[in-house]
């Protein structure tokens, strides 16, 4: 919403303030003011100046020079405009002074030009006479300026005086960000009422005058409204004798001032009115309207309708229609027709002002893709009473600008009015909801600047009158923010909230998930995050088969384009674009882990939430292998009290993981995720050219081990005898296994047993592998004797014999 | 007997000044020292002596026996000490090499505000708690007076699942899942994705993060919520931040507001990122509806409550001065190391 300070001022005539005090004080009372535009701004030591001669240019056939008046002195212009005539009164920018932009119309600098006295061709030109343009502004909101020529004042236009304020430029636009509650804000008459309260003037809204001859509107037209939930009221007005013609130059520039385009008087006053009440208002021509009569209708799927800018719209059963007896002639609420449309011979006009049901208004501006001034306005929902003053108001400016003749009465088909609403006068409450002791009168005060009545109730008390334009309020706390509003929120005390004091936590989930971001920091990951929908795509580019469980998804109907459409369901693709992206960018050494949900459907279509399972994701590439991320995990493990020894299936079955070189991550028999190189085809798919590894965790599975419990164990007081053990491994025996047999054969004296050293090559024979551990034997009460440990190695070198692994001596 | 001691101990200080190792000095003292030694043997032949002389000798005998040792051990001092001056002299490095790293990663941006700001929150006892991404129709709109046909349904852009379930576009719907727990009073902090069908650019995701706040109990009033976020304020931007609250509206809190932070960048005298203004937006807030308390089972007569909601991106762009939203969800490792 844009307007005019000088038209608020219209209605509040006292107001006297600063640009930025404006800003300021209307921002704090709730009118939140984006921000404003000086519309002089640039425009310095311009005054009005008549042209007493015109004069060839002595070496410049182009170029005239002009003596112009410019009040009590002349000075003399070199000028290349040709548009001037002697006697002409123009605008004239003095040595020394500055324009807002250039004759082209093009955007305007940020300084300004400046002009200064100076020689053109030879001759001295001590000025410099401007076009509309160069005065900041165009013809579009200035219609009677030429084109590519010098603006030309009336003739009653005073030489010498200030060309900017006849210009209506000494002004300040303020562009108002209005929340959705005040529609009766979105009107040049809400605003000046939040303003006269803000600054405790007096609010002088326009006197609608009576209007209308003695002929009677019902002779003229009838209306008939099928659908009433989508139209609650329909007014209509009559004028006749249409004199079509300018509008008085203060309409004009209000409005140009607002960013509309002045027309004719008819357009105008349908325009100024929609600002000023905040009520759109269709003209129709009165002699298009077949039969005389209006029906509001919807209009039947798969009609077609031209709207007055000449466009086919496609319409459905859900858009709302004004008729005649025989057509559609304008779509309600959002645009006329083609066939009814004010002409140059217009005789008579049809004012229509009506309210419409604002969600059907705005699904249908959506769909039909045809968003105008009015349907923005319908579309909040306008207030029934409001449509009567406003017609009434254009009529009367019908009649005071002699556009035309208003024929008498008014139809109106009105479902039921919203009825007078009245609330308790509660100042108690109020305070107590602030924090607060206003006292009552300055409350009373406030409510009676907005308009708010009161009167006393029978049984004591006061009653609060709500205005009908007001539909915003309706309970103690909407009270209480006006008394807010207005004794202002900065005066309102700062207090911490009393009661019990209650111990501020993270939830049990939360702090698990700020250990895993601790731990693999501290081994070296970096957090990435990416968006929680992805492409369908995904599935084939992670190699899984068609049938997998994971493809289906939680579907987005509404999605920004396929490449979003779906909720992962594996937390893959992020990490590996991520990793993708630092790749093609030859960042070297790249960890990442994100911490974000999987979505996964219960049943399909969905009919109740999803289950949103909580990944930690893990990919990296260049330093470092499966083992790397495999230790990552296992700080991870112990860090959240997971002492336990994971293990590692590599039968995980992951189609997007290397076959030899996967693993899914089990914790006493439960699996929490899976670890893996990427498969090749996989990393080719994203481009990755690198060996590429991730793991995945799902934290729920992991949350049930976790303990933050710790108990001292004691620390070993006995010493520990430690034995190496080198041996010849068939090659398929894996790791776990031995350790796995050592584990259980040593018994409860063994402390550890570590693999130091494992070697495939030339010097062992094929189909073997050489591995070295070394194993610890320790009792926590006594000196371990020799016998203990010759005892346990004795079972374990037997275990190995057993499956087939050969000491090396 | 005197000169011969006089004569041992100038012999023997010329012996120790010749030591040169440890070793050495420990043979030498053996040797003057020891059981074979010449003192130990002139002890020994204290016997020779009348007895009258022999505690006069033998106090000789002794101090001097003293005064060697003192030597010795001085030696030994100075020796060892010239010793380990010499190692270190040869053992300089070149402190200016690079270091050897241990490389740590680095939490994402978007994670260092959060976690500062649930840290202010929880030193003011608040419980951080989650809420589902993937919503019911009725939480993250209806509930919160925002029912159907509500102009704000539309104006904030929701991705549909299917007609009664959605993605969140708000984190405002955790209020409702608290308050329904039924477990009054209420101090909760709710983080959390949100949705919104914005196409992807510099200041647009349609994924992005908000933080919810909700306090419920008896007596809660404006004034509470406004010290709450001006000491918030003032924890997240320094002390000297102000703030200043605008009305607002939110169909969900009536009184309601928006708070701007005085400009953490200029202090307030106005700047390329505060526009010019000295202000800078930070959250809405308001005290909850009572009409959604009623819906939510919480009489409105007995409690009140205020609810706030911070856009956490908006934050960590502004404090980092990061100008390009896109960036927090590349995931470039130049990038994420900045943090």
């Amino acid at each position: 919403m844009n307007t005019a300070l000088s038209w608020i001022k219209a209605y509040v005539p006292d107001l006297d303030c600063g640009d930025q005090e404006y800003c300021d004080a209307m921002t704090l009372s709730g009118t939140k003011v984006e921000g404003y535009v000086r519309r002089d701004k640039n425009l310095e030591k311009i005054v009005i100046g008549q042209i007493l001669s015109i004069e060839r240019h002595p070496d410049a056939d182009k170029l005239i020079v002009c003596q112009v008046d410019v009040g009590g002195r002349t000075i003399q212009i070199v000028t290349g405009a040709h548009n001037v005539k002697e006697g002409d009164k123009v605008p004239v920018v003095l040595d020394g002074g500055k324009v807002a932009g250039g004759h082209d119309g093009a955007p305007l600098p940020q300084e300004g030009i400046s002009i200064k006295a100076g020689k053109l061709r030879g001759v001295a030109s001590e000025g410099m006479m401007c076009s509309i343009e160069e005065l900041g502004s165009d013809r579009n909101m200035y219609p009677e300026a030429p084109e590519n020529g010098i603006y030309i004042f009336p003739g009653n236009a005073e030489v010498g005086s200030d060309a900017v304020e006849a210009l209506g430029l000494r002004d300040t636009v303020f562009e108002y960000e209005v929340t959705s509650n005040r529609v009766d804000c979105y009107s040049v008459l809400g605003i000046a009422r939040e303003a006269a309260a803000t600054f405790r003037k007096d609010f002088v809204p326009p006197v609608i005058a009576p209007t209308g001859n003695g002929e009677d509107v019902h002779d003229y037209i009838s209306v008939e409204v099928e659908d009433k939930d989508l139209c609650p009221r329909y007014l209509a007005r009559v004028c006749k004798n249409i004199k079509l013609g300018p509008s008085p130059e203060w309409m004009q520039r209000r409005l140009a001032a607002s960013g509309i385009r002045p027309i004719n008087n008819l357009v105008d006053i349908t325009n100024y009115v929609m600002e000023e009440y905040g009520q759109p208002m269709h003209a129709f021509d009165l002699d298009t309207i077949a039969g005389r009569k209006i029906i509001v209708r919807r209009a039947k799927d798969g009609d077609e309708f031209q709207t007055l800018d000449g466009q086919m719209r496609k319409l459905d059963s859900q858009v709302l229609m004004i008729c005649d007896q025989e057509k559609p002639i304008g779509i309600a609420g959002i645009m006329g027709g083609e066939n009814s449309k004010i002409t140059d011979d217009v005789h008579t006009v049809l004012f229509e002002s009506a309210c419409f049901h604002g969600p059907n208004i705005r699904k249908s501006a959506k769909r039909i893709g045809l968003r105008t001034d009015a349907s923005g306005k319908f579309e909040k929902g306008l207030e029934p009473h409001n449509a009567e003053d406003a017609v009434n108001r254009a009529c009367q400016l019908i009649q005071e600008l002699g556009c035309g003749e208003v024929v008498g009465g008014m139809v109106d088909v009105s479902a039921v009015l919203p009825p007078r609403k009245t609330l308790d006068f509660q100042p108690e409450k109020y305070n107590r909801l602030l924090g607060t002791s206003v006292p009552e009168e300055e409350m009373l005060a406030i409510f009676d600047r907005l308009g708010i009545g009161t009167e006393a109730k029978p049984e004591g008390g006061v009653k609060l009158v709500i205005p009908y334009f007001r539909q915003d309020l309706n309970c103690d706390a909407d009270m209480a923010e006006e008394v807010a509003r207005f004794y202002g929120y900065d005066k309102i005390p700062t207090t911490l909230p009393r009661g019990e004091a209650a111990m501020g936590k993270l939830s049990y989930k939360l702090r698990i998930e700020q250990k895993a971001r601790d731990i693999v920091e501290c081994c070296g990951f970096s957090q990435g995050m990416s968006y929680s929908f992805e492409s369908p795509k995904v599935f084939d580019k992670l190699l899984l088969p068609q049938d997998d469980e994971l493809r289906r998804t939680v579907t987005i109907s509404n999605p920004l384009g396929e490449d979003y459409s779906i909720m992962r369901t594996i937390p893959l693709h992020g990490i590996l674009t991520s990793l993708a992206v630092n790749y093609n960018r030859r960042n070297k050494n790249v960890k990442l882990y994100e911490l974000g949900n999987i979505y996964l459907p219960k049943a399909l279509p969905l009919t109740e939430l999803p289950q949103e399972r909580m990944q930690l994701t893990l990919g990296f590439y260049g330093e470092g292998d499966f083992y790397t991320m495999k230790g990552v995990l296992e700080e991870f493990f112990r860090a959240v009290g997971m002492g336990g020894k994971p293990e590692y299936d590599p039968q995980a079955g992951k189609p997007f993981l290397h076959p030899g070189r996967q693993a899914s991550v089990k914790y006493e028999g439960v699996t929490l995720g899976y670890l893996g190189e990427v498969h090749p085809e996989v990393s080719d798919n994203y481009e990755i050219g690198a060996k590429t590894y991730i793991a995945v965790l799902d934290m729920p599975s992991v949350e049930g081990f976790t303990t933050f419990e710790r108990k001292y164990a004691g620390v070993p007081r006995y010493p520990a005898v430690a034995r190496d053990l080198s041996m010849v491994v068939p090659k398929e025996v894996l790791a776990g296994q031995i350790e796995e047999m050592i584990r259980k054969r040593a018994g409860k004296l063994l402390e550890s047993c570590e693999l130091f050293d494992i070697y495939e090559g030339a010097q062992i024979k094929p189909g073997f592998k050489s591995m070295a551990y070394s194993v610890t034997f320790r009792a926590s009460d006594r000196t371990l004797e020799e016998g203990d440990v010759s005892a346990a190695m004795k079972k374990i070198l037997n275990g190995l014999e057993q499956m087939g692994i050969e000491l090396r001596q | 007997m005197k000169a011969r001691l006089d004569q041992i101990r100038k012999q023997v200080a010329e012996q120790i000044r010749n030591c040169d190792t440890t070793e050495k000095l420990n043979e030498m003292k053996v040797g003057v020292l020891g059981k074979k030694g010449e003192l130990t043997n002139l002890l020994k032949s204290l016997k020779d002596y009348a007895p009258e002389e022999r505690p006069q000798i033998g106090q000789l005998v002794n101090e001097t026996r003293a005064e060697i040792e003192k030597l010795i051990e001085e030696h030994r001092v100075n020796m060892e000490k010239t010793l380990r001056e010499a190692k270190m002299k040869a053992e300089v490095i070149d402190v200016t090499l690079p270091a050897k790293k241990t490389e740590l990663g680095h939490r994402h941006p978007n994670t260092i505000v959060l976690e500062e700001v649930e840290r202010i929150f929880i030193g003011m006892g608040y419980e951080v708690v989650e809420g589902p991404e993937v919503e019911k129709d009725y939480y993250n709109f209806e509930a919160l007076n925002i029912p159907a046909d509500h102009p704000a349904k539309d104006e904030q852009d929701t991705f549909y699942i299917t007609g009664d379930i959605l993605l969140r576009t708000q984190t405002s719907g955790a209020q409702i899942h608290e308050m329904e727990k039924g477990k009054l009073p209420i101090r909760m902090l709710a983080p959390g994705r949100v949705f919104r069908s914005d196409e992807v650019d510099a200041t647009h995701s349609p994924c992005f993060h908000q933080i919810e706040g909700l306090v419920i109990d008896r007596d809660i009033t404006f004034a509470d919520l406004k010290g709450t976020l001006a000491e918030f304020a003032r924890e997240l931007f320094g002390e000297q931040t102000k703030v200043k609250f605008r009305p607002h509206h939110f169909p969900f809190t009536e009184p309601s507001a928006e708070m701007d932070v005085s400009c953490f960048k200029c202090g307030g005298s106005g700047c390329r990122f505060c526009k010019g203004s000295g202000w800078i937006e930070i959250l809405g807030c308001g005290m909850v509806h009572p009409h959604v308390l009623e819906m939510s089972h919480i009489d409105p007569e007995v409690y009140t409550g205020f609810a706030f909601g911070v856009g956490l991106e908006r934050i960590t762009l502004l404090k980092y001065e990061i100008d390009d939203m896109r960036l927090l969800y590349e995931n470039d490792i130049r990038f994420l190391k900045q943090f």
